[in-house]
């Protein structure tokens, strides 16, 4: 800011301007009653009576502590409303002019008063106070001019400026008192409305202090010492609330909802508010909020009630419903039929077994059909007639009825009972057809199933004894079979004497005239001696085998356990087979694991076993080689002895059964070979006997491999 | 004439000619002196009699059985020591044990090889003498 130009302050100089234009210009001023007309009217007698050619006059805003153009000479007048100025800078040479008790002319520099400079052109400017006022104050506002040279300004300005503040000055009065007089009526308009309003309202400022509030509100929150000591405690416990809820307001938020419960402090009972609430700016820097209390408790209330009203209502609803489904389900699971009907007879409800008598099944049905639910209609038409007839509450009668489909007769019995309302009054009848021909069936049957029941009594009976018997038979039987079992050993074991007896002389006899004994023989005697000889052994090994399998059968095979070396078994074995292995062209091995143990087992059994394997495997490989293989199986603690042959090879449906007595895969070359067909046989049975088992895999034509195993010792005492 | 000297005679029990004939001729055959009984008793009449040093014995007999017969002739003093091998059709052990039992030094069961009863008796022999009986 430049330093300003000293003021000079100039005596402004003596004009004569006639009373009588004087006079005009007060008159002029008293007639107007705006302040805007007393300006332009005082800046126009300027113009006229000194030779004013531009000027403004500005007056101080009160509100907004602003000076403002009011009315202009030789300006536009958008320049006039654009002049404005802040009061805030004390120093200021046109708020020190405000205070001044005499014009001031000021000599602005170039740039700091543009405003005024563009408004009032170039040259000295003088501002001339509106009214005098005392040191420290602040007059209405100024008249600004410039005039053409530096000559002090003529009275007539001072005076003209000094009946304009007056003037201004009283006209501003008045509009003061009328505004207080207004605003007075206004806010008494304001309460009243207020107060016409039920729900309490209030504003309050920033700190909560109630600025305005109607009666509802005051009647809530505000009291005196003349209040009782519950009012006093209620306003105190309300105003601590609404407190509360203020502070939960956010600052500067819009509007806002939320529910309080205040205490009626004459009732005494729990009011529920619903407070809307809106922020408003009171002064500067400062914002307060306006609350209005909407009593909702009765809303509540009436919302609670509604609720359980509506609650109560869906219970009845379910219950009605529930019953009504219960009755339906009776209905339609009777089977008699039952019908409702009103008192004219119509029917009103039937449940599916009266729909059969008394409905035509569908469009189109068998018009005989139709004509038997019409009789059947007209029958119970005037059995219900004359029921009602009686008066009685109840009637009973029989009937005869007709199935519509079938045209099969059916005596009913029928009961009917009135339905009365609350009141007495007659609203229905309802009827219940009970079946006569069912209830003769149904008698019908109850004989039949129980005579049924008495037939199956008897046979239960009868079954039970048989059974009895039965069971009495079976225990003869076992009894009988264990016998014959003891019985067929003996049978055998006699059998075997008587056949061995004989033979005794066949072979003794053929054996001594082989030996010469009886003179000499010529060889083709001696020929066929050796036929008989060979065919008394073989009817000897038949007859040997089959008491091995009767005495293994009868359980009379004794076992005597003892510890033996296989490798010196084995040894022994091929030892008696070497004649067998001399007449065939085969290549034999014998492959013994070194970890083989010492095994406990029957030695005879054991060697009876592996000689027939290998004995087999001799007779039945042709070519080839023969194999006998023992080893150890330690997981299982067992010791296996395998014979694998080259031979004839055994098939897949002859592996089934190949261990059964008396049969061999191809019996005859069994017999050419000297076998008996029990070999095998007795083999498993006794490696069963001797807790072991024989295994066996072949393919026809490639040969076979029997295994005998055996546990290392016998699982139970020998 | 010493035992060692003299022929070993044999004697051949059994009720079924067909079988004494064929030891009998056997042995005879083999250079046995052979004598024969049908049964029991007259297996007892004719071992207290010839006092031979080997008995072939059947066991099913008529009247007094083989069984019997050993049992009286091992109870014998005179006859104890005369080795008795049971010559049996009976191929159960049963009936083998009760032989043994009954005293025989040995069973045979039949039908038997005139060859290899011969070897039996030579055993038997062998072992007599070898006993110092």
């Amino acid at each position: 800011m430049q330093p300003l130009a000293p003021l000079q302050l100039t005596p402004p100089p003596r004009t004569t301007v006639g009373a009588r234009s004087r006079l005009a210009l007060a008159e002029g001023l008293l007639a107007e009653q705006d302040v805007r007309s007393c300006a332009v009217l005082a800046l126009r007698w300027l113009a006229r009576h000194v030779g004013l050619r531009r000027g403004l006059v500005a007056l101080v805003d009160g509100e907004t502590g602003r000076l403002a153009g009011l009315a202009g000479h030789g300006l536009p007048p958008d320049e006039v409303d654009a002049f404005k100025l802040d009061l805030g800078d004390a120093n200021h040479p046109l708020v020190l002019a405000l205070g001044a008790a005499e014009p001031l002319a000021i000599h602005a520099g170039p740039g700091l008063w543009r405003a005024i400079e563009t408004t009032l052109g170039a040259g000295p400017l003088h501002a001339v106070p509106l009214a005098r006022v005392e040191p420290g104050e602040v007059g209405p506002g100024l008249l600004l001019l410039t005039t053409a040279t530096d000559d002090p300004l003529p009275d007539e300005v001072l005076w003209a400026a000094e009946l304009l503040g007056t003037r201004v000055t009283s006209l501003f009065y008045r509009r003061a008192q009328a505004d207080e007089r207004r605003h007075k009526r206004e806010r008494s308009w304001l309460v009243g409305v207020l107060n016409a309003v039920t729900d309490p309202i209030l504003m309050t400022d920033g700190d909560g202090r109630i600025l305005i509030a109607n009666a509802g509100a005051e009647r809530l929150l505000t009291g005196d010492e003349k209040l009782s000591e519950g009012w006093r405690r209620a306003v105190a416990l309300n105003n601590m609330l609404f407190s509360a809820s203020l502070f939960k307001t956010a600052e500067g938020s819009g509007p806002t909802r939320q529910e309080l419960l205040l205490v009626d402090p004459v009732e005494g009972q729990d009011l529920l508010f619903e407070v809307l609430r809106s922020p408003m700016r009171i002064k500067r820097g400062e914002t307060g909020y306006v609350s209005v209390l909407r009593n909702v408790t009765d809303l509540r209330q009436a919302g609670e009630e509604l609720e359980e009203n509506y609650r109560r209502l869906r219970a009845a609803e379910a219950r009605t419903r529930g019953e009504r489904d219960k009755l339906d389900l009776i209905l339609n699971s009777a089977l008699d039929p039952i019908l409702v009907s009103d008192p004219t007879g119509a029917i009103v409800l039937m449940n599916p077994p009266a729909e059969r008598m008394f409905t035509a099944a569908s469009a189109g049905a068998d018009p005989e059909a139709e004509r038997r639910v019409q009789a059947n209609d007209a029958v119970l038409s005037s059995f219900l007639a004359s029921a009602y007839a009686t008066g009685d509450l109840r009637a009973r009668g029989e009937l005869s009825l007709t199935e519509p489909e079938t045209g099969a007769a059916v005596p009913v019995e029928a009961i009917s009972a009135k339905l009365l309302s609350k009141h007495g009054e007659d609203t229905g009848v309802v009827t219940i057809l009970h079946d006569l021909t069912d209830a003769v069936e149904k008698e019908c049957l109850f004989e039949q199933v129980k005579r049924h029941s008495e037939e199956l009594h008897v046979r239960v009976r009868e079954a039970t004894a048989e059974l009895a018997e039965q069971n009495e038979l079976l225990r003869r039987q076992a009894l009988e079979l264990e016998q014959a079992s003891a019985m067929k050993s003996q049978f055998l074991a006699n059998v075997s004497h008587e056949l061995r007896t004989p033979l005794n002389a066949v072979l003794g006899y053929t054996h001594l005239m082989l030996e010469g004994v009886s003179g000499d023989i010529s060889t083709s005697q001696r020929d066929k001696l050796g036929r008989v000889d060979s065919n008394a052994r073989h009817l000897l090994s038949v007859i040997n085998d089959l008491l091995d399998i009767a005495r293994i059968e009868s359980g009379k095979m004794p076992i005597q356990v003892e510890r033996l070396r296989l490798p010196d078994l084995i040894d022994e074995v091929m030892r008696e087979v070497e004649p067998l292995i001399a007449r065939t062209s085969l290549q034999v091995e014998r492959e013994l694991a070194a970890d083989v143990p010492e095994i406990q087992s029957d030695r005879q059994k054991v060697k009876q076993i592996v000689l027939n394997l290998l004995s087999n495997a001799l007779k039945f490989t042709p070519q080839g080689s023969v194999a006998i293989r023992a080893a150890y199986h330690p997981g299982e603690d067992q010791i296996s002895v395998a014979v694998a042959d080259t031979g004839i090879g055994i098939s897949e449906e002859n592996q089934k059964n190949i261990f059964e007595a008396f049969l061999q895969a191809d019996s005859s070359y069994a017999r050419r070979q000297g076998g008996t067909g029990l070999g095998l046989s007795i083999c498993r049975r006794l490696a069963t006997l001797l807790d072991g088992d024989i295994s066996l895999i072949s393919h026809l034509g490639e040969g076979s491999t029997f295994t005998l195993w055996l546990p290392r010792r016998p699982q139970r005492p020998g | 004439m010493t035992a060692a000297e003299r022929r070993p005679l044999v004697l051949v029990v059994d009720d079924v000619p067909d079988g004494r004939e064929i030891c009998a001729e056997y042995l005879a055959f083999r250079g046995y002196g052979v004598a024969t009984a049908e049964d029991g008793n007259e297996a007892l009449e004719k071992t207290a009699s010839l006092l031979p040093d080997v008995i072939l014995m059947d066991l099913s007999l008529p009247g007094m059985d083989g069984w019997e017969a050993t049992r009286r002739l091992k109870q014998d003093e005179r006859t104890k020591h005369i080795r008795v091998i049971a010559l049996t059709a009976h191929a159960l052990p049963s009936a083998h044990e009760r032989a043994r039992a009954a005293g025989c030094d040995a069973v045979v069961t039949k039908p038997v090889l005139p060859e290899d009863l011969v070897l039996e008796v030579q055993r038997q022999l062998a072992a007599r003498d070898a006993a110092g009986e």
